[in-house]
């Protein structure tokens, strides 16, 4: 971790018709670390990637990615600067094997110029490419997972391909919308040693969870959003401490 | 009582070919050349055939046009998502620009058909263009209504000849040129369709089609692609616009017909959507049909209809995937 904000947030408020779903949030995300954001359902923490990742338009507030304000950019212009995401509702391509998933971020502009000679180029290596990394994200390449319709797999291998998705595109930072919600503790167990792995790469990792415990055993700072509003941030020691938060997630008893 | 439910296994043959074993055997070659030598070969003989009835020379040509048309409706919806009626759009445009170049500015059929294929499917792209963002049934209906739109437009300012169409263009050098040309072109369409949807770029077009947002999220311009889709698509309407204009040596206001983009539709709902073999065969079923319910006057709207629905209700999925599945498993009765 280092004291270079890769992503910064200042004052983002978007409204659905009466509803404020997020009220002038802000926070600076440090290259390199694990920043986790909690919050009860409904909170807002969906729409706060939304609205960074280009997927909603903010009604009010900034992002920054380094240098760039990145507020008003399309959806692909941003995860072609490398900021990715993936997505708390499963998005596979259904009808592609799982590692032809893969081929589509491995196709895009980003993967091609970052990703050399095996990224691009002839056809047929980009197949290799995407099996190499299905292998490292948990796919058993000898089995027959990886060649599986995307659409018949279990939902832990349909996680771990949205977070393969984002690694294709040789990211700078992963927002990842509650990967390990409606996994069981053996496959979250499994998960983490990919998440510190993605850490030591360099990738800066903004992690949305539900299930604080995982959440607390790799993040390195946390906040936490209720009805839309930030409501702390810190080490997660302070922030399961502040009185805020365990009104509002804990449901006001001691925890 | 004794369970049983239908089982359906791979036969052992077609996964044999699935590797590089395919080059074992005779065989294994032949399981897998089998049925593109028998289209390939069929379609390339109809002429031949047909020599013994000179009226259905003309139908074989109407059938590669609407094969063509249908090819461009299956690869845009089944395959990026993209509901487009814009058959007729593609023919009409394709056709009367042909008709300028080949009349107006006299340029032979072998320039002019090339030049309106490209010129045209820029046309066509261009002014679908502003329709991308939208989704499904509105897509539709609005490139449904660009043929109507260009049609008045001729009408009513008297261009093109108007209501009386461009007449005089010049016809095809010999009979064998004018069938070959239009089969060869749609087998070549098929097949590299065929490669192209399996290719790196067909995938992320396949993807748009499963989820245009995970294709967003992967940074790559869904606009764009569906532009390059709408192309690819347009180029083969307005061929097969370009062609009828030199088959009839008439560019006219029933270039704009609706025939073009519906027949196109039931094709693919015959022939089974998604394969692009099946927009073929659904073609090769339905114009000689529609050919022979002729003399039946406004009752072969009724047979037509019965065909079509019988279709959707007993064998929704359409000739080619039936086929597929008998030609690749058996079935057997399995206890449980
Ligand atoms: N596209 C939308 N239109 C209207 N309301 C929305 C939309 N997206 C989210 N909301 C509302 O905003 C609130 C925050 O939702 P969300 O960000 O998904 O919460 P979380 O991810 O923290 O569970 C919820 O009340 C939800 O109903
Ligand atoms: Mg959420």
């Amino acid at each position: 971790m280092s004291d270079t904000v890769i992503i910064s947030v200042k004052g983002i408020s978007k409204t659905f018709g009466g509803l404020k779903a997020l009220i002038d949030v802000s926070f600076d995300v440090f290259q390199g670390e694990i920043y986790g954001i909690i919050g009860p359902n409904g909170s807002g923490k969906t729409t706060l990637v939304n609205c960074i990742t280009g997927f909603i338009r903010p009604d009010k507030g900034h992002v920054r990615f380094r240098d760039e304000e990145i507020t008003q950019w399309p959806v692909h212009k941003i995860a072609g600067v490398g900021v990715t995401r993936t997505f708390q509702l499963m998005r596979p391509y259904y009808s592609l094997p799982a590692f032809k998933n893969l081929i589509i971020p491995l196709w895009s502009p980003r993967a091609k110029k970052y990703g050399g000679w095996r990224g691009g180029g002839r056809h047929g290596d980009r197949d290799t490419v995407a099996i190499d990394i299905l292998e490292e994200i948990g796919f058993e390449r000898e089995s027959r997972v990886p060649y599986k319709l995307a659409g018949t797999l279990p939902t832990g291998y349909q996680k771990r391909l949205e977070l393969a998705r984002c690694i294709a595109l040789r990211p700078d930072v992963i927002f990842c919308d509650e990967v390990f919600s409606g996994l069981s503790m053996s496959e979250i167990a499994g998960m983490i040693p990919l998440i510190e792995r993605l850490k030591m790469d360099g990738v800066t990792l903004v992690m949305i969870e539900h299930r604080l415990r995982e959440l607390f055993r790799v993040a390195d700072r946390i906040m936490a959003l209720n009805f839309g509003e930030k409501i702390a941030e810190g080490y997660y020691k302070d922030v399961i401490e502040d009185k805020r938060v365990k009104e509002a997630y804990l449901g006001s008893e001691e925890v | 009582m004794e369970m049983k439910r239908k089982e359906r296994i791979d036969r052992g043959l077609k996964v044999r070919t699935e590797g590089i074993y395919a080059i074992s055997s005779f065989k294994e070659i032949a399981y897998l050349i089998g049925p593109r030598l028998l289209l390939i070969g069929g379609v390339m003989l109809l002429p031949l055939i047909f020599e013994v009835a000179p009226y259905w020379k003309r139908v074989v040509n109407y059938m590669c046009v609407y094969a063509i048309l249908a090819i461009a409706f299956d690869f845009l919806a089944n395959y990026v998502g993209l509901v487009c009626l814009g058959g007729a759009l593609f023919v009409g445009v394709g056709g009367y620009l042909t008709a300028i170049f080949n009349t107006y500015l006299s340029l032979p059929f072998y320039l002019s058909i090339p030049f309106a294929t490209v010129s045209g499917a820029c046309i066509c792209t261009v002014i679908i263009l502003p329709c991308l963002p939208l989704r499904g049934v509105y897509f539709a209906i609005v490139t449904l209504m660009y043929p109507i739109l260009f049609s008045r437009i001729i009408e009513a300012f008297n261009i093109f000849g108007g209501t009386n169409g461009i007449s005089g263009i010049d016809s095809f050098p010999n009979q064998y040129l004018e069938q070959y040309l239009i089969i060869i072109v749609m087998l070549v369409v098929l097949f590299g369709m065929r490669r192209f949807v399996n290719e790196d770029v067909g995938l992320v077009l396949r993807g748009i089609k499963d989820n245009d947002q995970s294709v967003r999220a992967s940074g790559i311009n869904v606009t764009h692609m569906k532009c390059m889709a709408v192309f690819i698509a347009s180029l083969m309407g307005c061929f097969a616009g370009a062609y009828i204009s030199h088959l009839y040596m008439f560019a006219g206001l029933s270039l704009f017909a609706l025939d073009f983009s519906i027949i196109p539709i039931a094709a693919v709902v015959m022939g089974g959507g998604g394969t692009l073999v099946g927009a073929v065969i659904g073609c090769f079923i339905l114009v000689p049909l529609s050919e022979v319910l002729r003399d039946f006057g406004s009752f072969r709207i009724v047979i037509y209809s019965v065909t079509l629905t019988g279709f959707i209700v007993f064998k929704s999925e359409g000739i080619m995937v039936y086929l597929q599945r008998k030609y690749h498993q058996f079935e057997r009765w399995a206890k449980i």
